[in-house]
């Protein structure tokens, strides 16, 4: 059995016989066994439950025949919640919580016949771009252990990337899912906003957050998306009705004859790393040898994404964080004074910097006197931003971007500055304004990083995501590039 | 120049909802603590809240009745503070946009109808309860209310006196109740009332205003503005000012106390909620919740007066709740040939009763059919009006209907002339010299004999056949 399997290959070997579920739990138990000491992918690991899990796979299979993940680990962000073990977001304050119901995604995965593994690293309350927020130290990339996986999806970037799990979950609010996947050189799936149920998801900025994959090659992506969508009544932000995408067929695509790829200027800035615009000019190359047509546009109100989003996300975040309070769960201080005290020590010892920074600047947003000129103002932008796509749309089919500025950096380079971390998001951030859905995969490497391509569609139309995705993945061999040794 | 007391209310009515607003749990007062919970009330990680339809169509209904704006477009914003029991660390409200604007209320005054706008109506969720009494010094937390739907009610600044705010509080009670859309019970809560005071003299423009808050019975809603109308008077007069408040009122010392300054006010920080897109109806289920408006207090008042021929104020006791008022149709529908003495026993005897006994009309033994079965003995002179107040105490007290009662008894009117001409020369005969007396032309001894019939019959002669048997053997 070869560790770098992807999924779907998986699925045949399941499928034929050739393996078990149980083989394949062992497999990857075993490595993570022997290399997560070294990546800090995953956070929480029960071996025996997974086996359980695997075996119980097999079972459903004799009896039943396979379900559409019948067997396939998949490992799984410390932010969705599971009655299986602890829910954690690796932050301090849920530190020992142990959900009583699963995130709706979970539960669909579990219906699937999926075997869930562990949960993975990832910054404090999806608060980062390095997964260096988490109360258990940073996850690491890879292809340089010195280097970050990227964040917040960190350690399923990392698992995934090193194949210590096949296929992983992770949430997207800012670009948590694309940019761990660019530097990792994987594939990996925002969503159109409402396409996922974000029920049992601990939230980050309610209007931003999507759960998505993060896969070895599109076809994965496009077979876990498959199993995670759907409208689920229980949160009244999922689309009921929304268009439904044929996600397998979408990959079949093997050409870009007709596509019309925009390129929009305001994200070929200067102070991108050169060897990550070589990459995309070469992309953007080998699509037009594919067929696509690349067309110049412009998306004017880029350059105020960041700012209206670290607005706009820590305002939610302040109220969506207001409930660790040391009152009914989580971290509560010892011996508090009175409930203030209560309030305050159980808040200070429980969340870590960067998340009370986000709590402060949301509270600051929100407050009496300044909602006008920072909420409302970045409300507004948002409405520009997703007005520039909509006509971007009118003349493109899909947009390719870089995914980041910049490949992987090193751990501890960008953990004094705020600000320059927060710019490492610049170009995946602008979407989850605008809800649409975003793809990136690996399409070259700078300084022997993997640098990712990132793909844009309109709302709802995973499927152009899909189509170009693939047929790039099947003209190039980047995604089957792997980090040495890890064998 | 005197002074004029400056009132607007705000007013938090449970709406009756079978299930919270934003998720399944159920909504029974009184439960064991915390046993009506689930994720999404706790607050737990991940989870969402969904909005209850019930809550929203009866919170149009409300808006309706009060012939408000209702906006096809309102939104859900969160309240943010901290408290322990408001498990999310802010409450689910409508702040920018409520679903009702622009109603008004019309309260009876001694100068006659007055009408108080009312500014908007706007839905939220409940808290828990924290509580703090008889615990050793440990606060525990109930939150089966958390989440519970309430609409809260915030009038205009109309009222200019506190008995002016009691009625209108009284209208906008009677008025949740008769719609079906609170039980509207103060004692559990269900309807709760803030009042904001000022004073002013006469065409001046608005005082600086204080909130009073915990007003949980309209004899304590009265109290406390009068109380604080007397304040705020006295602060200016003796050249202080009045500083912007909340007081919290004392109901066992009858005054209020500071607590909290306009400085210490919380800053709710109030923004869209993300979790709930806006909320959209369409004219057209705005008509269908019209649609099924039921008969308003006001309506059904003027129609007993003209239907049954009440007087006003039989009308207007009888529309007090939509139960009595149904009693009373009822017992119309089965006592059809006469519904003034229809209403009588039911305002007069029937209710009196009851409110002795401490049972709502709606669990009376004695239903509509039965108090009809009596007034039908009544009319066909079974009984007389005065036993019939024995027959139906008895009826109250065994559940059984009048025939029986009168039966079991003996109070069945004795109508035969022969059995009454029988005892009332019993009576002449006892009484001689007072016959002598009323046949040399004293009349008005023609009351003690009938007094003394009655007696003798034990008061089952019927007194109309015994007046006029009188008037006949009196005179030979």
């Amino acid at each position: 059995m070869m560790p770098f399997t992807p999924l779907h290959a998986w699925k045949d070997q399941l499928d034929s016989g050739a393996v078990s579920a149980a083989d394949v739990a062992r497999l990857y138990l075993d490595r993570i066994g022997a290399y997560n000491d070294r990546l800090n992918a995953f956070v929480h690991l029960d071996a025996a439950h997974v086996l359980d899990q695997a075996a119980a796979s097999d079972s459903h299979r004799a009896k039943h025949g396979p379900r559409p993940l019948e067997g396939l680990p998949i490992a799984i962000k410390d932010i969705f919640c599971t009655q299986d073990g602890p829910t954690q977001c690796c932050s301090p304050i849920l530190k020992g919580f142990h959900a009583p119901y699963d995130a709706h995604v979970i539960t669909l995965l579990k219906q699937a016949g999926a075997v869930l593994v562990g949960k993975t690293n990832m910054d404090e309350f999806a608060m980062g771009s390095s997964n260096e927020t988490s109360m258990f130290g940073p996850a690491r990339n890879p292809w340089d252990e010195a280097c970050t996986p990227g964040g917040s999806s960190g350690g399923s970037a990392s698992a995934v990337a090193a194949a210590l799990a096949p296929a992983a979950l992770g949430t997207d609010t800012g670009g948590s899912i694309r940019q761990p996947a660019a530097l990792t050189g994987i594939v990996g799936m925002k969503p159109t906003y409402g396409r996922v149920s974000r029920r049992g998801i601990v939230a980050f900025a309610s209007s931003l957050d999507q759960a998505g994959p993060m896969t070895a090659c599109v076809r994965d992506a496009a077979m876990l998306a498959a199993a995670i969508s759907g409208h689920d009544p229980m949160d009244a932000t999922s689309v009921a009705g929304a268009p439904a995408v044929d996600w397998l067929a979408a990959c079949d695509r093997r050409d870009m004859k007709g596509l019309r790829i925009g390129r929009p200027r305001e994200y070929f800035v200067d102070g991108m790393h050169p060897g990550v615009r070589a990459a995309i000019d070469a992309a953007l190359a080998e699509c037009e040898k594919l067929g696509a047509t690349i067309v110049d546009i412009s998306l004017p109100h880029t350059e105020y994404a960041v700012a209206a989003y670290y607005v706009i996300a820590p305002s939610e975040a302040s109220a969506n964080l207001a409930r660790y309070d040391g009152v009914r769960f989580g971290h509560r201080s010892e011996n508090p004074a009175d409930l203030f005290d209560l309030y305050t020590r159980s808040r200070d010892e429980g969340f870590g910097a960067e998340v009370k920074r986000r709590i402060l600047t949301g509270t600051f947003a929100l407050s009496s006197g300044y909602y006008d000129a920072y909420y409302r103002k970045a409300q507004q932008v948002r409405t520009l931003i997703r007005q520039d796509f909509l006509t971007a749309f009118e003349t493109v089919d899909v947009i390719a971007t870089p995914t980041s500025p910049v490949p992987a950096f090193r751990l501890g380079e960008k953990t004094d500055d705020p600000l320059t971390m927060y710019l490492s998001d610049i170009f995946t951030i602008a979407l989850n304004l605008a809800g649409l859905p975003g793809l990136s995969q690996p399409c070259g490497f700078a300084d022997d990083l993997p640098v990712g391509l990132q793909w844009i569609a309109p709302a709802w139309r995973e499927d152009a995501l899909l189509s170009a995705a693939a047929a790039f993945e099947a003209a190039t061999d980047w995604h089957a590039k792997r980090p040495e040794g890890w064998a | 120049m005197s002074w004029e007391t400056v009132i607007g209310l705000e007013v938090h009515v449970q709406v009756n909802t079978r299930s919270k607003a934003f998720c399944g749990c159920a909504t029974d007062f009184g439960a064991e603590p915390n046993s009506q919970t689930c994720p999404v009330c706790l607050g737990m990680p991940g989870q969402l809240p969904v909005l209850n339809k019930e809550a929203v169509d009866k919170t149009v209904l409300t808006g309706l009745a009060i012939d408000a704006t209702i906006n096809l477009e309102s939104r859900f914003d969160r309240k943010n503070y901290f408290y322990p029991d408001l498990p999310k660390g802010y409450q689910i409200s409508q702040f920018a946009i409520p679903v009702v604007e622009r109603g008004h209320l019309d309260i009876p005054t001694p100068d006659g109808e007055k009408r108080i706008g009312i500014t908007r109506i706007h839905m939220e969720e409940d808290a828990g309860k924290s509580l703090h009494e008889g615990l050793d010094g440990v606060s525990h937390i109930d939150l089966n209310r958390s989440g519970v739907p309430l609409m809260e009610i915030v009038s205009e600044p109309d009222m200019r006196s506190a008995d002016e705010a009691v009625a209108y509080l009284k209208q906008l009670h009677q008025l949740v109740r008769f719609l079906g859309v609170s039980d509207a019970d103060m004692e559990k809560g269900q309807f709760r009332c803030d009042a904001n005071v000022s004073v002013r003299r006469a065409g001046e423009p608005f005082g600086t205003r204080v909130e009073l808050k915990n007003l949980n019975s309209f004899r304590f809603i009265k109290q406390a503005i009068e109380y604080e109308a007397a304040r705020q008077v006295e602060c200016i007069e003796d050249g202080g000012e009045i500083v912007q408040e909340t007081r919290l009122f004392d109901s066992a010392k009858g005054e209020s106390r500071p607590m909290r300054s306009k400085e210490e006010a919380h800053d709710y920080r109030y923004f869209p909620d993300p979790d709930l897109p806006p909320l959209r109806l369409s004219q057209s289920e705005v008509e269908a919740i019209r649609d099924g408006m039921p008969e308003l207090p006001g309506q059904m008042r003027r129609r007993f007066e003209d239907e049954y021929g009440l007087s006003p104020y039989d009308a207007d006791v009888l529309s007090t709740t939509r139960e009595l008022a149904g009693y009373y149709e009822a017992l119309v529908g089965a006592h059809a040939s006469d519904p003034k003495r229809c209403a009588n026993w039911l305002a007069n005897e029937l209710l009196g009763r009851l409110k002795e006994r401490g049972i709502d009309i709606s669990e009376s033994v004695v239903t509509p059919q039965l108090l009809a079965g009596l007034l039908d003995r009544i009319a066909d002179n079974t009984v007389s009006g005065k036993l019939a107040k024995d027959v139906l105490d008895a009826m109250l007290d065994s559940g059984r209907d009048a025939d029986a009662v009168i039966d079991e008894k003996g109070m069945r009117q004795v109508t035969d002339t022969g059995a009454i001409d029988a005892v009332i020369r019993e009576v002449m005969a006892a009484n001689e010299a007072q016959v002598a007396e009323y046949r040399a032309g004293k009349d008005r001894l023609l009351g003690f004999f009938v007094g003394q019939v009655m007696k003798a019959s034990r008061g089952k002669a019927n007194p109309e056949l015994v007046n006029a048997r009188l008037r006949e053997l009196l005179k030979a």
